[in-house]
C-alpha cells in the first residue's frame, strides 16, 4: 500500500547546486521509514518537501513530483495549509510555543477552527497519552510548556503534531538533543504510532535507525543509494557504500 | 470560512506592505515641500548674495554664510565634547563597569537622551551661561561653546548607546583570544575590541554629529543669536547664528510667500541635505562593514 | 618616563581605567544634577492651583494647565498616527521583506527621516498640513507632523523586537497549518508587544518633549480656554517653557522652574514606565 510516491524528484538551491537529485521512493503506509546517512545527504531537505515547509526556503523543485495518496503535493493549486495538517514534523530541537502545555497541544487545532472546548480536552488527552507524556503532565497542563525538560518538551511537541490526527508523521532527528531514557520513550511512542499513522523518521544514529526502522532509505549526497526493508538493510546491505557507512568507515 | 480567512489576509498583507513603504513616501513628500517652497529663492535672490557674509533680512542681506559657519562651529565643538566623552563612556559601561552598575548607567544614559532639549536650553539660560560669563570673563555668556557645551551633552546619550551596542556585540572570543595571549584589560580594549567595533562607534558618532547639527531649541535659547561669522578661534567664545535657529526664530514673523520665507526654507532645504549626505555615508559605512564581517564569519 | 610605562603596564592600565572612569562620571553626574536641581528649585511652586489653574497676568501668576492639557493632546494625536503606521511598517521589514535593493531603500529612508533636524519638521509641516491642506494652526497638524518625526523611532525599536523573537516559533506554526498572518498575530506580535510597547512610549515620551515642530504647526502662547477640536491651536509644555523663559520680561523665576519639573516629570514618568515594562516583560518571557 503505497502512501507517498516520488517520482524522480530534483531540487536546486536558487544558486544553481543541486540538492536531491532523481529520487524514486515509495513510501509505505503504516510503518516507520527511515532516511539516514551522513550530513548533507539531503535527508531533512526531502522531508521538507513533504510538507512543502521548502517553500519558506530558496530551494526550487527542478523535477518530479510527490504523490500522497495519488495527489501531488508539489502542484502550486495544492492547498497547503490542509497539506500541513495532513503531514505534521517534529523538529530536531524541542520548539514549545510560548504558552502553556495545553495550548501548545491545541494550538493546530484551534488554528483550524476547532472551537468546542470538549473536543479540545479530549484531543489533549487522547495526544498526551500517545506521546507517552499523559501522566507527567496531566496535572499541570496550564503550566509554560518551557518548564519540562528536553525530552518533555520533544514529546509535547509530538503531542501537538498528533492533535492534528494527521496522516503522515515526518520527523527530523527528534532525539538528537535528549538522554537516552527520553530517547527511548520516542521510540516506543512511535513503535505505537506506526499503527495508525504512517512514519519517516530522519535518526541521528545508525543505531537508531536499526532500531525502529520497517524500511529504510540510504542517502549520500543527494542520491538514493539504497532502499530495503529495516531487516536487510542493516545486517546485510546491498550496496558497498551503505555498509561501508554502516560500518562506521566513513561518516 | 477558509475563503474568508483567504481575503482577509490579503487585505491585511497589502496595508501591511504599503506601510512599509510609508517611510520612502514621507521623505520623498518633505523634500518635495522644501523644494517647492524652497527653490523661489533662487529667482528672487541671487547666488551671489546667498553667499554674502551679511545676514540682515529686514534690509534685504540674505548671506547665509554667517548660519553656516554658526552651525559648523558649534557642531565642532559639540563633537569635540561629544566624542571622547561619549566613547569613554561607552567603554566604562560595556568594559570596566561591574555588572549591576551597568544595570544603572544604561537606563540613566537613555534618561538623557529623553530630556527635552528646551528644558537643557533653559539651565543653559539661567544657570549655565552666568556661570560661564564669570568664570571666563566674557561680555555675555551666550556664546557659542556655551553651545558647544549644552550640544555635546544633547549628542552624547546618542554616541554612549550606539557605541556601547557595538562595544557589546563584538564577539567575547575576541577578548577572551587577547587575554590568552598575555594582554591586559585595558590593551584589549584599544587594540582588540575598540578596533574590532570601529564601524558601530563611527556610526555612532556620525548620529551623534546628526542630533548636534540638527538642534534647534539649545542652540537658539543659548547661543546668543548674532549672525556673525564665526571664523576666528575667538569666535567660540562670543555669540554666533545657526541655520537651525534662524529658521526657528524667525518663521513665526515672515509674511507669507515673500522672499524672507522662501529662503527660510532654502535653508532647511540645506540641512535636509546636509543630513541625507551624512545619513548615506553613515549607513554605507556599516553596511560595507557588516558584508566585511559576514564574509570574514562565513 | 616612556620606559616606566612599558615596563609597567598595569600602571598604565590602572591610570587608563581612572580616566575612563572619570569620564563616565562626568558624563552622568550632570544627569543626575540636572533632574535634581530643577527638583529643588522648582518644587516649591508645585501646587494643586498650579497644575489645574489657568495662567493670569501674562503667564506670570496662575497655573499651567492649558500647556499640560495640550501636551496630552498632542501625545494622544501623535500616537494614533504613528503607532499603527510604525507598527505596521516593522511587521512589514521583519516578516515580509526580502533583502534587495526596495527594502535597502526603506531602511535608508527610515534612517534619513531619523536625522531630519527638529526645525525642518516644523517647516515641512508648516508647507504641507498648515497651508497646503489648509488645516491651519492645529492640533491636527502639529500631531501629523510630530507623528512623521516619530515614526523612525518606532519603527526600528518595533522591528528590532519582532526580529528578537525566535525563529523557530514561525516555523513550527507554519508547519501545524497557519498562515504568515496568524503566525504573526498569535505568536510574533505577542511576543514582542512589550519590546514595541517600549519604543513606542519612549518614542512618544521624546515627540512630548519636542518644540521646534510645532512652533509653527500648532502651538500657541495664550489661549484663553481649552482646545475643543483637533483644528484648534493648543498650548503645550515644551512651547511654554521656551517663551516664559525668553520672551516674557520680569517672568518669575519660581514658575519658570515649576514649568520645567512639571515636564521634567511628564518625561521622565514616560520613560519610567517604558523601562518598567521592559523588565518585566524580560523575566515573564517564555523563550
Amino acid at each position: 500500500m503505497n502512501k507517498i510516491l516520488i517520482e524522480n524528484l530534483s531540487l536546486q538551491y536558487s544558486d544553481g547546486a543541486e540538492s536531491l537529485r532523481g529520487i524514486n521512493m515509495n513510501i509505505l503506509k503504516n510503518a516507520v521509514t527511515v532516511l539516514f546517512g551522513p550530513a548533507g545527504g539531503g535527508k531533512s531537505t526531502l522531508l521538507r518537501c513533504l510538507n512543502r515547509l521548502n517553500d519558506l526556503t530558496d530551494i526550487r523543485t527542478s523535477s518530479g513530483r510527490i504523490l500522497i495518496d495519488g495527489e501531488n503535493i508539489l502542484d502550486p493549486k495544492v492547498d497547503v495549509i490542509a497539506l500541513r495538517r495532513k503531514v505534521g514534523m517534529v523538529f530536531a530541537r524541542p520548539v514549545p510555543l510560548p504558552m502553556s502545555i495545553r495550548e501548545n497541544v491545541i494550538y493546530g487545532l484551534e488554528l483550524a477552527g476547532e472551537k468546542r472546548k470538549s473536543k479540545l480536552d479530549e484531543a489533549v488527552e487522547r495526544s498526551l497519552k500517545l506521546s507517552a507524556i499523559w501522566d507527567e503532565v496531566k496535572d499541570r497542563l496550564n503550566d509554560p510548556a518551557i518548564a519540562l525538560s528536553g525530552g518533555q518538551q520533544q514529546r509535547v511537541c509530538l503531542a501537538r503534531v498528533i492533535a492534528l490526527q494527521p496522516e503522515i508523521i515526518l520527523l527530523d532527528e527528534p532525539t538528537s538533543g535528549l538522554d537516552p531514557i527520553s530517547t527511548g520513550k520516542v521510540e516506543a511512542a512511535l513503535l505505537e504510532l506506526k499503527k495508525e499513522y504512517t512514519i519517516i523518521l530522519v535518526p541521528h544514529s545508525v543505531q537508531q535507525a536499526a532500531r525502529t526502522a520497517d524500511h529504510a532509505a540510504f542517502f549520500l549526497q543527494g542520491e538514493l543509494i539504497e532502499y530495503d526493508e529495516g531487516k536487510t538493510m542493516f545486517t546485510a546491505p546491498k550496496q558497498k557504500k551503505t555498509e561501508d557507512y554502516i560500518m562506521g568507515r566513513f561518516g | 470560512m477558509e475563503k474568508s480567512l483567504n481575503w482577509r489576509e490579503f487585505i491585511i498583507t497589502r496595508a501591511i506592505k504599503a506601510s512599509g513603504y510609508s517611510a520612502v513616501v514621507f521623505v520623498l513628500l518633505i523634500f518635495f515641500f522644501l523644494l517647492r517652497e524652497g527653490l523661489p529663492t533662487l529667482s528672487e535672490v541671487e547666488a551671489s548674495s546667498l553667499l554674502n557674509i551679511r545676514w540682515y533680512p529686514i534690509e534685504n542681506y540674505f548671506g547665509i554664510l554667517p548660519l553656516i559657519t554658526g552651525s559648523i562651529i558649534i557642531t565642532f565643538g559639540a563633537a569635540l565634547i561629544a566624542v571622547p566623552f561619549g566613547i569613554g563612556t561607552a567603554v566604562y559601561i560595556s568594559e570596566i563597569a561591574p555588572r549591576w552598575m551597568r544595570e544603572i548607567l544604561k537606563p540613566l544614559v537613555e534618561l538623557l537622551g529623553g530630556l527635552p532639549s528646551v528644558v537643557l536650553g533653559f539651565l543653559g539660560i539661567l544657570v549655565v551661561s552666568p556661570y560661564l560669563r564669570v568664570l571666563l570673563d566674557l561680555p555675555t555668556g551666550l556664546t557659542a561653546f556655551t553651545g558647544s557645551l549644552l550640544l555635546g551633552g544633547i549628542a552624547v546619550p546618542t554616541v554612549v548607546s550606539v557605541a556601547e551596542d557595538a562595544l557589546d556585540s563584538v564577539p567575547r572570543a575576541y577578548r577572551e583570544g587577547a587575554w590568552a595571549l598575555g594582554a591586559t584589560k585595558w590593551q584589549t580594549i584599544w587594540r582588540v575590541t575598540l578596533p574590532a567595533a570601529k564601524s558601530g562607534v563611527l556610526t555612532a558618532v556620525m548620529l551623534g554629529v546628526g542630533r548636534a547639527i540638527g538642534e534647534t531649541m539649545t542652540v537658539m535659547m543659548v547661543t546668543g543669536n548674532a549672525p556673525v561669522m564665526a571664523t576666528k578661534l575667538g569666535s567660540l567664545f562670543s555669540p554666533v547664528r545657526t541655520m537651525t535657529a534662524t529658521i526657528a526664530a524667525e518663521m513665526g514673523e515672515v509674511a507669507n510667500g515673500s522672499t524672507h520665507y522662501h529662503v527660510l526654507f532654502f535653508i532647511g532645504m540645506v540641512l535636509f541635505l546636509i543630513s541625507l549626505i551624512v545619513n548615506v555615508i553613515a549607513s554605507s559605512v556599516v553596511f560595507r562593514s557588516k558584508k566585511r564581517a559576514e564574509r570574514i564569519l562565513s | 618616563m616612556t620606559k616606566f610605562f612599558s615596563r609597567n603596564r598595569h600602571t598604565v592600565q590602572r591610570l587608563g581605567f581612572s580616566l575612563i572612569t572619570l569620564m563616565a562620571v562626568m558624563t552622568v553626574l550632570p544627569i543626575v544634577g540636572t533632574i535634581i536641581y530643577i527638583l529643588v528649585q522648582g518644587g516649591s511652586a508645585i501646587s494643586w492651583d498650579f497644575i489645574t489653574g489657568f495662567p493670569h497676568d501674562g503667564m506670570r501668576a496662575g497655573g499651567i494647565l492649558p500647556a499640560i492639557i495640550g501636551t496630552l493632546y498632542l501625545t494622544i494625536g501623535t500616537a494614533i498616527f504613528s503607532v499603527p503606521l510604525g507598527i505596521a511598517a516593522a511587521i512589514y521589514l521583519s516578516e515580509y521583506a526580502k533583502d534587495n535593493q526596495w527594502t535597502r531603500l526603506i531602511r535608508l529612508a527610515i534612517i534619513n527621516l531619523a536625522g531630519i533636524p527638529s526645525v525642518v519638521y516644523g517647516l515641512f509641516g508648516l508647507g504641507l498640513f498648515v497651508l497646503f491642506l489648509q488645516f491651519g494652526t492645529s492640533i491636527l497638524a502639529a500631531s501629523l507632523t510630530l507623528s512623521i518625526m516619530t515614526l523612525p523611532v518606532i519603527i526600528s525599536t518595533a522591528e528590532e523586537s519582532l526580529r528578537a523573537v525566535p525563529q523557530g516559533f514561525r516555523t513550527v506554526s507554519i508547519s501545524l497549518g497557519a498562515t504568515r498572518w496568524q503566525t504573526i498575530r498569535k505568536i510574533v506580535l505577542k511576543e514582542a508587544l512589550p519590546g514595541i510597547l517600549t519604543g513606542v512610549i519612549l518614542g512618544l515620551e521624546r515627540a512630548a518633549g519636542e518644540t521646534a515642530p510645532i512652533l509653527f504647526t500648532g502651538a500657541a502662547f495664550f489661549l484663553p480656554r481649552l482646545p475643543q477640536s483637533p483644528f484648534d491651536a493648543t498650548m503645550a509644555l515644551p512651547y511654554h517653557l521656551f517663551v516664559i523663559s525668553t520672551q516674557v520680561p520680569e517672568m518669575p523665576i519660581q514658575i519658570q522652574y515649576g514649568t520645567a519639573l512639571v515636564l521634567l516629570v511628564f518625561v521622565l514618568t514616560m520613560n519610567l514606565i517604558a523601562t518598567v515594562i521592559r523588565s518585566r516583560a524580560r523575566a515573564r518571557r517564555q523563550w
